[in-house]
């Protein structure tokens, strides 16, 4: 019933496909560690760095949690500092850039957090940053200031009466 | 048993080859609403549901008739159906599989639904539908695979499946009353909120389920040497006559509170679906149509000599569940939105996207289902005495 | 062989199981600081609107829906169907449908009025959420949406019977014509509506459009406390709802 070829064959391919992450990917080829552009100015981070390095992640979304569920604004951290827990005030306060501080850890460490979806870097905001989307802004399409609220009345449709 | 599922001849071949492009065409789809966000199907903010909404609830109530083949056999020892309960059963994993693919489609962010199972949340009527769906499709999985798997070794049931299956019996009430439950729960929503919802679903799946078995199992008595008695066959004919009658009556006292209360918020949708508001009437043939294929089966089925005459059932079944499957799976959820709650008129067709992704969750499903009914069948053929 | 085909596949099944179930038990962590309310915050324990339409003029540049719409990145999408609306306006007859008939004179009855999220004191939006990404913050009554925890359902607009509610259909972030480096925008796929300016109130100012509206239209304060602001109002002059027979509980007034 069972055809050696076959099966031998099939377990090749199998582990050829199933093994396609490793090499498409180059897991495990040395890469140099990226270099960090740290605040010129701010020497003190939120905690130590060590502490930063390791779990800056599960701080954020300890954040997150407390401002948006349980409407706390301020931490004071293990040394007795305050700081708002507000990503773009506080962390991108400092760490201006997405690109060559946040982005160039994750890039090394191939993790994609799905952050900048909603946030940006502020000084950043100005550009489209999904430059992908290509659907003019409303001002390229020759709407005066204040016209927004016009289409919130007229766009509607009439309904009856 | 599943090594059956690799042997069949050519025209087996080509079905399952026509339901897997099917697949891959909704697949697809499935990949450029997922790229594009949901503006590509008809749903607005307006009418936020839609045709994915819609189809799961259906197929819920396809799933959850699976009581109307168990309880006769289980609770009043009716042999007959002994044969059919494991199609009855494989039907509903394929449907349930359906419907969450459904649940699946219809979300803005598929990548997060597992915060459904990490928050539970027991004041949501989704969050039960998310527990009892996928409950129900693996017991039914379990009895059938077991109960086919026994009969092949020809030995009785082992205890532990048959309190599944007794398990199941409330279970499939429950999971179908919980998925009216989501619609009879939203204050503001006239046309939903009605204490009938949940009885009318019920019904209404007790009728679409045997309907759609009688179909199969003479589709299935034509394509194999399988066969199912004509004692089951008029068995489920009157299950599914009697549902549909008292889906009628339901309707009717339904139609009675909207109309002579006539409360405008609660009429106005009607008012809609029967005669259009101002024009808009996109959903009025609908409707006629589903209040006609009910009465139209409903009479084709009470005369004896129409429905022992197999073509002439097999007609009414399939007008029977268009009628159903219009009235829950195209018409319900849509409806609810329209007027919307600024007494507008938004209508809402399903997009192609939203048809071609759904043509493709029912291919799967029916995907699954061929596998299960090909064991089902080969197993059956074997030990059945010709 | 004592490994049947059977027993591999049982074996194989629950390994992929627990190796699931780890992520999901695998969590606990312990952060050193402490966390507290900002020293501002501005404190109610509900929070409630009262709109004063006597005194909204019709010829102002709509500064209050604007001022909304550009402080919390709301899109433009010029495509109704997909609109997102925080702060939005609809005729009197279609803001309270239930309230409106034909002889109501034309003017009374085109009136527009501001709408926005309610935040209902019994909120069914909240209610139904299989996620609970809205619940209501029992602290000052305000109905949130946690954005990083929406799945998208839509169950809550099916669920609000005010309309308040508005699903991020494409990518709103090329709808945005300037965006407000200090909020952020939403993404694709998830629910979205008023806050009451939820991050205006806890660094102690007042929602943008109380602060944007000249003609003092819009009144915000506590409606437990007997000499709040709001409360003086409701108190002085004859006020209603939206949709109150449907015990929602709605915290926006409507002076007429
Ligand atoms: S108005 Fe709608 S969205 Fe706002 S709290 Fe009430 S039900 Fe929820
Ligand atoms: S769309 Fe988001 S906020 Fe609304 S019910 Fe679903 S998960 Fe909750």
């Amino acid at each position: 019933m069972f055809n050696k070829g076959w099966v031998i064959g099939g377990i090749i391919i199998f582990v050829a496909v199933a093994a396609f992450p490793f090499y498409w990917y180059q897991v495990g080829r040395d890469k140099p560690f990226p270099e960090l552009e740290l605040p010129a100015k701010e020497k003190r981070c939120v905690e130590s760095v060590d502490f930063m390095r390791a779990n800056h992640m599960r701080l954020l979304d300890a954040w997150r949690i407390a401002v948006v569920r349980d409407d706390l604004l301020i931490y004071t951290s293990a040394k007795g500092e305050n700081f708002e827990m507000n990503l773009h005030k506080t962390c991108m306060g400092c760490h201006t850039s997405r690109d060559r501080f946040c982005n160039r850890c994750h890039d090394y460490n191939n993790v994609v957090p799905p952050c900048w979806d909603c946030h940006f870097a502020p000084s950043e905001a100005v550009k489209d940053q999904r430059p992908e989307v290509g659907v003019q802004p409303p001002a390229q399409r020759g709407l005066r200031p204040g016209a927004r609220s016009e289409v919130i009345r007229v766009n509607r449709k009439g309904g009856k009466s | 048993m599943l090594e059956k599922v690799f042997h069949g001849g050519k025209g087996y071949w080509v079905w399952v080859l026509a339901l897997a492009a099917g697949v891959g065409i909704g697949l697809m789809a499935y990949l450029y609403q997922l790229r594009e966000g949901m503006w590509v199907t008809g749903m607005s903010r307006d009418v936020s549901w839609g045709f994915y909404i819609s189809q799961f609830t259906f197929l819920v109530g396809v799933a959850a008739s699976v009581l109307m083949v168990v309880l006769p056999l289980y609770l009043h020892d009716f042999k007959a159906f002994a044969r059919i309960t494991a199609l009855s059963q494989f039907l509903a994993v394929g449907t349930l599989l359906m419907s969450l693919l459904f649940i699946f489609s219809d979300v803005g962010m598929p990548m997060r639904i597992l915060n459904v199972p990490l928050n539970p949340t027991p004041h949501s009527m989704l969050f039960y539908d998310t527990v009892f769906l996928p409950g129900f499709m693996v017991i039914n999985l379990i009895i059938g695979w077991t109960a086919i798997g026994a009969e092949k070794r020809e030995v009785p049931l082992q205890w532990w499946v048959k309190g599944l299956i007794y398990l199941s019996m409330p279970w499939a009430v429950v999971m179908h009353t919980v998925t009216a439950f989501i619609y009879a729960g939203t204050p503001g929503r006239g046309f939903w909120m009605t204490a009938i919802m949940a009885p009318r679903f019920l019904v209404t799946a007790f009728a679409a389920g045997p309907a759609l078995l009688i179909i199969l199992c003479t589709a299935i008595k034509t394509l194999t040497h399988f066969v199912v008695t004509e004692r089951a066959i008029q068995k489920l004919v009157t299950i599914m006559l009697y549902a549909l009658i008292i889906d009628a009556f339901f309707l009717g006292v339904e139609y009675f509170t909207v109309f002579y209360a006539d409360i405008p918020e609660y009429t106005e949708t009607f008012q809609y679906l029967f005669l259009g508001i101002d024009g808009d009437c996109a959903l009025v043939p609908w409707t006629w149509c589903m209040n006609l294929a009910l009465l139209v089966a409903i009479g084709l089925l009470v005369i004896p000599g129409a429905r022992s005459n197999r073509p002439v059932l097999i007609a009414a079944c399939i007008i029977a569940l268009i009628g159903l499957w219009i009235d829950k799976g195209y018409v319900l959820v849509p409806a609810a939105f329209i007027p919307n709650v600024f007494g507008r008129i938004m209508e809402y067709p399903p997009s192609w996207v939203e048809l071609t992704i759904s043509l493709g969750i029912y291919a799967l499903g029916t995907l699954i289902i061929t596998a299960l009914y090909k064991v089902v069948i080969s197993v059956k053929e074997e030990t059945q005495d010709l | 062989m004592t490994l049947t085909r059977r027993k591999f596949l049982k074996a194989a099944a629950t390994s992929a199981l627990s190796v699931m179930a780890v992520p999901c038990i695998s969590q606990g962590f312990e952060l050193e600081g402490r966390m507290s309310l900002g020293p501002k915050a501005l404190k109610a324990r509900r929070w409630a609107m009262v709109v004063d339409m006597n005194k909204c003029r019709d010829d102002c540049a709509d500064d209050c829906l604007i001022a909304c719409h550009e402080i919390h990145n709301v899109p433009y999408i010029p495509k109704a169907e997909h609109e997102v609306m925080w702060l939005f306006l609809e005729p009197y007859e279609n803001a309270f449908p239930e309230r409106s008939h034909r002889f109501l004179s034309k003017r009374v009855r085109e009136k527009e009025f501001f709408l926005m999220c309610n935040h209902c004191e019994d909120p069914p939006c909240a209610r139904v959420c299989p996620t609970q990404a809205t619940f209501k913050r029992e602290k000052d009554g305000i109905v949130m949406i946690d954005y990083h925890r929406c799945i998208g359902c839509r169950f809550c607009m099916a669920a609000c019977p005010y309309g308040s509610r508005s699903f991020n259909f494409r990518d709103p972030r090329p709808f945005i014509k300037k965006i407000n480096p200090e909020f952020p925008t939403r993404r694709r796929g998830v629910v979205e509506k008023c806050n009451f300016c939820q991050e205006l109130l806890e660094v102690g100012r007042m929602p943008a459009c109380v602060e944007a509206c000249k003609e003092g239209v819009l009144t915000f304060g506590d409606l437990e406390d007997p000499t709040s602001a709001v409360r003086t109002l409701l108190s002085e002059k004859p006020h209603i709802r939206r949709k109150p027979d449907l015990g929602t509980g709605p915290s926006v007034f409507y002076i007429v």
